[in-house]
């Protein structure tokens, strides 16, 4: 077929892609969204197979075939708590491709380079486009191909990490091999003396060294970031695969590749600011690890955590009006979302105002909670945002905290001294009545004391969150 | 010891500082209970019941004075009776000190140690003590059933086949624990309240009450944490608006109870005889400061008088006493506090702890010396209010300059950024081929597009947003598909294995977008 139906059927899928992103900014119109995305990639992944260039389509379709099985079989089984696993572990895939796809196009630039004038004429496809290429704009196009590779080997062992963190198989700790991060220097350094090398000679021995280098990066990086940093390390890898195919894009001339490439990196890229300002913490030091920078001695906590059973919560809850639940990661670990759901049922047929609270970060993977919360039926407009809700603490009779706690730290607006001074809070203390549900009284992920649960207005109630939630239940009438 | 309560000899007094309860608790403390015959019979309670209860009635007052160690009483005690008092005896009763000079120096005479109950401190611990508190409420109770008794109208609103009857409006001044006593009991007979205030942030204890608070613009309000939770004098320019305020009330409101006090003062004049002679016909005037001399200009102490042009204005000072069994009841109990505190043991010694800063506080006279005014007591009876910095209001000028520079900040940030961008891409353009330029345009115009999309997403659809660029960002596999079929069988396979890693994920992220979208369910 012509190449102008193939570009026609790219600007199509372009358009429709933006459309799918677009359609997010409501919950009902996402729904459509949905459907322009997948219809705009069979039309992108049609257009290619029926347009010049490419062969083996039965195969493709096979494989295609295959691996959507898989998929299927993946998002039909998942767990929503597991959501943060499966979307690492997915970008991992497109990283690894794109560093296939990057040393395809090096062997094919190498044998087509190795031809004579006569053998390219009778080239087509990828490789044919290769061949009318001046000296001028391979050198581009071995820049484009290494960025490609570098960024999807980097992607690729990052994810694989971050996938093995939130599913518990690797240590959520920060860990770090000794030498820190000059052990990441030195590896981009290498890489970076492999650029030019490559970049003179167009050799595979720097491809290959430079890759190893970048498959090390990613690893160590992610190694040495703590698991509640998870929701910036995923959408930074979410932004990586994006960038990664935007230059493949670049090295096969392929401009939807490149849009789609642009538009996944930066939103990736947005996600990732948001939540670090969520965390009111740079970008940077986030992705370098654990807390940085020299402290004050934090401010001294008195008073004492009062504990205080189901009964005594259940009695409050009976007698309040207004009700304000703040989930965190604690209460995916626990599963206790179908508990709170069933506690939200009651207490709202009892005519009382039951809304939640989320926290930008809540979580391991930027809105983890509203998923989780859908999951188990809770209606999304009583689900609402930080800056939403917190004026409205001062009015509210209960707060429940079940399973966060940096998030409710009050130390980050009253305690300059505090690591995570500054970072915007959820003003839970203000409410009338604080109950927290917690296993124990530990410290949260970033090791800070939270003055929270010394408050005259706070009663501790520990113990497994959806334990918690379910004796509570028959106690509500 | 030995506690004893003689019959109050002021004329009129109703009230006895023991009930047959009280006296049951005082006997648990390790304390032996007398009571003169016929004490508590115009509170309601017999002689036979405070035996009942283990009373031992004493026939005279001479014969209760004379043998019992505490004396408990309700007044302040007359010349007769202090002159009863020994070296040994305690006197609990109220004694307003500051304005009964020469008794306080008879009772100094005397030795004996007097606790006024009047003067217990306002502090959280005392509140279970604090008689003028409870004294106050009953006072602020009975004085809205005083004005519903002369007022000729229903207090609440009805429509009814007999024609339509507009509701009561009623004016509180002063919201201490009379006037919130006298709001909530005028606002659940169905009344429309007003009430008024010196102290701002008592707004919202009057509207807790349900009733409106007179708000008056002035900008020195005072704090009265400092004051121990009471009033202070106000200034002139204070006093004048809050006149010109009340003026303007006056012909709408059918009811007036005034309740300011200023204590060791006279009570200020807030109700003119302008504004009594501007009220309706039929309306009533309660004053609950007659005693300090009214609030009211026309206040006439323990009397009731009737205006020239209709108003009823009631100066009772006896509240309390004309319920005298609700208020015998609470003062009783009032005073059993304060005797637990005097016997911390439990044992029935009493120990006049002179550093505890309740009993200091209430006691006027102990040891020979007259030990009034107390010192300030060492926890303060209220925080005071934070001060509050006021954001400054900006004039319209001011405004329009903040919003121009606003402007041009921004201009001036969004024209650098563009002008950066354009530099940038010309240098760009200066070195690169036309090739490499037309998707770098291409490039750059989906990443500018990509920044307005994704702003634009709902905080709570980030998963899902996640999830979708995953799924999308498998278009890598259209490189994998054009570089299958050309050339060696590495090329083949690296790509083969491309294509199939691709699908997995174009297949898994869009479900999984799916699923998680068809969960977001409306209430």
């Amino acid at each position: 077929m012509e190449l102008g139906f193939t570009t026609a059927a790219y600007v199509v899928a372009a358009v429709l892609f933006i459309l799918a992103l677009g359609g997010l900014s409501g919950q009902e119109s996402a729904k459509r969204a949905v459907w322009y995305g997948i219809v705009g990639m069979a039309l992108a992944v049609f257009a290619t197979l029926a347009g010049p260039g490419s062969g083996y389509w039965f195969l493709s379709l096979i494989l295609i075939a295959g691996g959507g099985l898989i998929g299927y079989q993946l998002a039909t089984r998942v767990q929503m708590t597991q959501m943060p696993e499966l979307v690492a572990a997915m970008h991992s895939l497109v990283g690894l491709a794109a560093v296939f796809v990057g040393f395809n196009a090096h062997i094919e630039l190498a044998r087509v380079m190795a031809m004579d004038t006569d053998a390219k004429a009778v080239l087509e496809g990828f490789a044919a486009l290769l061949s009318k290429k001046t000296s001028v704009e391979i050198a581009i196009l071995r820049v484009e191909l290494f960025l490609g590779v570098f960024i999807g080997a980097i992607t690729f062992t990052g994810s694989v990490i971050a996938y093995g963190k939130l599913a518990g198989k690797v240590t959520s700790a920060a860990t770090k091999l000794p030498g820190g991060h000059m052990l990441n220097a030195a590896a981009a350094a290498i890489s970076v003396l492999c650029l030019i090398w490559y970049f003179n000679t167009g050799g595979i021995l720097p491809l290959v060294i430079m890759t190893a280098a970048a498959l090390f990066i990613g690893y160590h990086l992610i190694m040495g970031i703590g698991g509640a940093d998870m929701p910036v390390v995923v959408s930074m890898l979410n932004s990586y695969s994006g960038w990664a195919a935007a230059a493949i894009g670049f090295s096969l001339g392929n401009d939807l590749l490149i849009v789609t490439g642009a538009l996944v990196g930066s939103s990736g890229a947005i996600l990732s600011y948001i939540m670090c300002k969520a965390m009111n913490r740079h970008f940077v030091s986030v992705i370098l690890g654990g807390f940085g920078g020299p402290q004050g001695p934090a401010a001294a906590i008195e008073g004492e955590q009062i504990a205080i059973d189901s009964d005594g919560v259940a009695a409050a809850l009976n007698d309040a009006d207004s009700v304000i639940i703040i989930p965190g990661y604690g209460m995916a670990v626990a599963q206790a979302q179908q508990s709170v759901s069933e506690l939200t049922r009651k207490l709202r047929a009892k005519g009382k105002n039951v809304r939640f609270a989320i926290h930008p970060v809540a979580g391991r993977l930027p809105g983890h909670m509203n998923v989780l919360l859908a999951e188990a039926k809770v209606p999304y407009d009583i689900v609402l945002e930080m800056d939403e809700i917190n004026e409205d603490f001062p009015d509210t009779d209960v707060a429940i905290v079940i399973g966060s706690n940096d998030i409710v730290n009050p130390a980050a607006q009253d305690d300059p001294n505090s690591p995570i001074a500054g970072m915007p809070v959820l003003e839970c203390w203000k409410a009338k009545q604080v109950f927290v549900s917690k296993r124990g009284q530990g410290t949260g992920y970033s090791g800070i004391e939270n003055p929270l649960f010394f408050k005259e207005n706070t009663r501790m109630f520990y113990g497994d969150a959806k334990a918690s939630i379910d004796s509570l239940l028959p106690k509500i009438d | 010891m030995k506690i004893g309560t003689p019959k109050e000899i002021f004329e009129g007094e109703a009230r006895v500082a023991m009930t047959p309860d009280s006296a049951l608790q005082l006997q648990k403390l390790g304390h032996e209970c007398l009571i003169e015959a016929g004490a508590g019979l115009a509170a309601g309670f017999t002689d036979a019941a405070y035996e009942a209860a283990g009373v031992k009635v004493v026939k005279t007052a001479a014969t209760l004075w004379k043998n019992a160690d505490v004396i408990a009483k309700v007044r302040p005690p007359s010349e007769t009776e202090a002159k009863r008092l020994t070296a040994d005896k305690t006197l609990i009763s109220f004694f307003y000190p500051a304005s009964n000079e020469a008794l306080l120096e008879l009772c100094k005479s005397k030795s004996a140690s007097v606790i006024a109950m009047d003067m217990v401190p306002r502090i959280s611990r005392a509140q279970k003590m604090d008689a003028l508190s409870s004294m106050a409420n009953i006072a602020g109770y009975r004085a809205v059933i005083e004005a519903g008794n002369n007022f000729g109208r229903f207090f609440t609103g009805q429509v009814t086949a007999a024609g339509k009857v507009p509701p009561a409006k009623v004016l509180v001044v002063g919201a201490g624990v009379a006037g919130l006593a006298a709001i909530g009991t005028a606002t659940s007979l169905g009344a429309i309240t007003y009430a008024f205030d010196v102290r701002p942030e008592v707004a919202e204890q009057i509207e807790s009450m349900g009733a409106e608070f007179v708000f008056l613009e002035f900008e020195q309000n005072q704090d009265s944490g400092a004051t121990g939770g009471y009033a202070a004098p106000s200034s002139p320019e204070f006093q004048e608006k809050q006149l010109a305020k009340f003026r303007e009330l006056a012909p709408d409101i059918d009811i007036v109870i005034t309740t300011a006090l200023i204590p060791n003062r006279a009570a200020p004049i807030l109700w003119t005889k302008d504004m009594v002679e501007a009220m309706k016909p039929g309306s009533v005037i309660v004053d609950l400061a007659a005693e300090r001399g009214g609030n009211c200009e026309l206040t006439k102490a323990d009397e009731k008088i009737v205006t020239d042009n209709g108003v009823t204005i009631v100066g009772y000072t006896d509240f309390p006493s004309r319920m005298a069994t609700q208020s015998s009841t609470l003062y009783s109990t009032n005073i059993r506090h304060m005797m637990t505190d005097l016997t911390p043991e439990k044992d029935g010694v009493m120990v006049h702890n002179m550093e505890d800063d309740v009993i200091r506080g209430a006691t006027v006279t102990h040891a020979g010396e007259i030990t009034f005014p107390p010192p300030p007591p060492k926890v303060q009876a209220i925080a005071s209010a934070p001060k509050k910095e006021k954001p400054k209001e900006l004039t319209p000028e001011e405004k329009k300059a903040k919003e121009i520079a606003a402007f041009k900040s921004e201009t001036k940030r969004q024209v650098t950024l563009i002008g950066v961008g354009a530099v940038l891409l010309l240098a760009v353009g200066l070195v690169a081929p036309a090739s490499f330029m037309q998707h770098f345009i291409v490039f750059v115009l989906a990443v500018f597009v990509g920044f307005q999309v994704i702003w634009n997403v709902a905080h709570s659809l980030h998963t899902p947003l996640m999830a979708i660029t995953n799924a999308i960002s498998s278009i890598i596999i259209l490189g994998a598909l054009l570089q299958i079929g050309s050339g060696s069988y590495l090329v083949i396979l690296l790509s083969a294995l491309s294509v199939f890693m691709a699908g997995v994920n174009i297949f898994g992220g869009f479900l999984v977008t799916r699923r998680m979208l068809a969960m977001f369910q409306k209430s």
